[in-house]
């Protein structure tokens, strides 16, 4: 059944010309995202690199090169315990919590980017593969249906930019079909690295609506939507956009 | 005081439109619609269209260009686009309040134009001829 629902995922991946927002970037942000020197976001990588071998993370899960690849890809995945599904951003702030007993993150924290963008960066190059059966699945239609909802005084769903309107340009940039592959990612607009929950919330705004808050169900919906949507696609982390 | 822009209003259509909606379609200011056009914080118009405004690279083409509009389309024409595009554009309602979903805190209850600020846009719009 999982084999089934992921291949279909890759057959309409196929047929629906499915690519990333770097094949919407312009040559000189894609040449940066090329070059690990170059790349801004492997600032963050390397202050990752360090919590992880310096804190509690190693001490359980060891070379985060072999323990840490391909997770980025499945996630956000069923946590049993709660009954939902999580981010791995999520992940990582339940493992700093209640295993390493230390403070939680501060949202968008270099040291939260950090260690999300090192972890990320041991599946470069992996296709994104999530489940959306069994316990997934409400979850996941929840997030296709807000995926899919007008929203904001202006009036817009991310599928009248993302799906229907990729390619086209609003203002002067061009509508990437909103792939969640790169993330966290350095944006140029924001010349810093940023999650995927401060894209969807730039997108929200900049609809004038009220944004879904960073731990909400309605995120993380969104956020396993995304995925979904996305199956096949490469992981990029960290990945450089406009 | 004069009213704003009165004399710009085409007598044809004028005639055409009767008294009370001439009551409630004040004739605008082309120059403050323009700005209204051209500030894509106030309006967004740009985000989606292009038009005779500087920095054409900075425009959207998920629209029509507003480019000769005004001989496209009346003036009545012009403000019901505004106010009610109908429900399959994308294109947002400028005077709506109601009927929207998860309208962030700022914007709660208000229009993205005022009433006013609608009427220039109309008579912005209504200068820009076809060549
Ligand atoms: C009015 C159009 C519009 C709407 C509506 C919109 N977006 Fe976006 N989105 C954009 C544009 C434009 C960009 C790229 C911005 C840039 O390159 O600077 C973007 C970027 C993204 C990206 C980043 C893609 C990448 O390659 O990094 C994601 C993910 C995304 N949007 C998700 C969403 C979601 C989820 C929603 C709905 C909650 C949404 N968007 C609503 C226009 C929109
Ligand atoms: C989110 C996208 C969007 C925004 C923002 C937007 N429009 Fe539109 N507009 C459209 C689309 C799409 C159409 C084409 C007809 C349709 O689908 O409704 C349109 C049609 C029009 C037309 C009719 C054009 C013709 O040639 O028939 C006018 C006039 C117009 N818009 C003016 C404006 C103005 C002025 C603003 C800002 C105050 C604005 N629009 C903001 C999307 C938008």
């Amino acid at each position: 059944m999982k084999r089934l629902l992921v291949l279909a995922l890759l057959l309409t991946a196929a047929a629906g010309d499915i690519h990333s927002g770097y094949d919407d970037a312009s040559p000189e942000t894609r040449a940066m995202q090329d070059d690990d020197s170059a790349n801004p976001g492997f600032l963050w990588v390397r202050e990752g690199e360090a919590q992880w071998s310096g804190k509690a993370c190693a001490a359980c899960h060891g070379d985060a090169r072999v323990s840490m690849r391909g997770v980025a890809a499945r996630y956000p995945a069923y946590d049993a315990a709660l009954n939902r599904p999580i981010t791995l951003d999520q992940r990582i702030a339940q493992c700093r919590t209640e295993r390493q007993h230390a403070e939680p993150f501060t949202p968008e924290s270099d040291a939260a980017l950090g260690l999300s963008a090192y972890i990320g960066l041991q599946s470069r190059g992996m296709p994104l593969q999530v489940s959306t059966d069994g316990p997934m699945r409400p979850f996941y239609e929840t997030g296709r249906t807000l995926f899919n909802t007008r929203m904001g005084q202006l009036n817009l769903s991310c599928a009248q930019c993302h799906d229907e309107r990729a390619g086209m340009k609003l203002a002067g940039a061009v509508i990437p079909q909103g792939h969640p592959n790169g993330y966290p990612e350095y944006r140029l607009e924001w010349q810093t690295m940023g999650s995927l929950t401060r894209r969807i919330r730039n997108c929200m705004v900049g609809v004038r609506a009220e944004p879904f808050p960073p731990d909400s169900a309605e995120m993380t919906a969104l956020a396993l939507f995304l995925a979904a949507r996305a199956a096949g696609l490469k992981i990029e982390t960290p990945a450089v956009r406009p | 005081m004069p009213t704003r822009g009165s004399a710009r209003l085409p007598m044809k259509r004028s005639v055409s439109l009767g008294v009370a909606a001439l009551l409630t379609m004040a004739a605008g200011d082309p120059g403050s619609g323009r700005a209204i056009v051209a500030n894509r914080q106030v309006s967004a118009c740009l985000l989606c269209h292009s038009g005779p405004i500087p920095d054409p690279h900075l425009q959207g083409n998920l629209a029509p260009a507003l480019t000769g509009v005004g001989s496209r389309l009346t003036a009545a024409e012009l403000r019901q686009r505004l106010t009610d595009p109908g429900k399959d554009s994308i294109m947002p309602s400028y005077a709506a309040t109601a009927g929207l979903n998860r309208v962030g805190q700022p914007w709660v209850g208000k229009p993205v134009l005022t009433p006013t600020q609608i009427d220039d846009v109309v008579a912005f719009l209504s200068t820009l001829r076809a060549p």
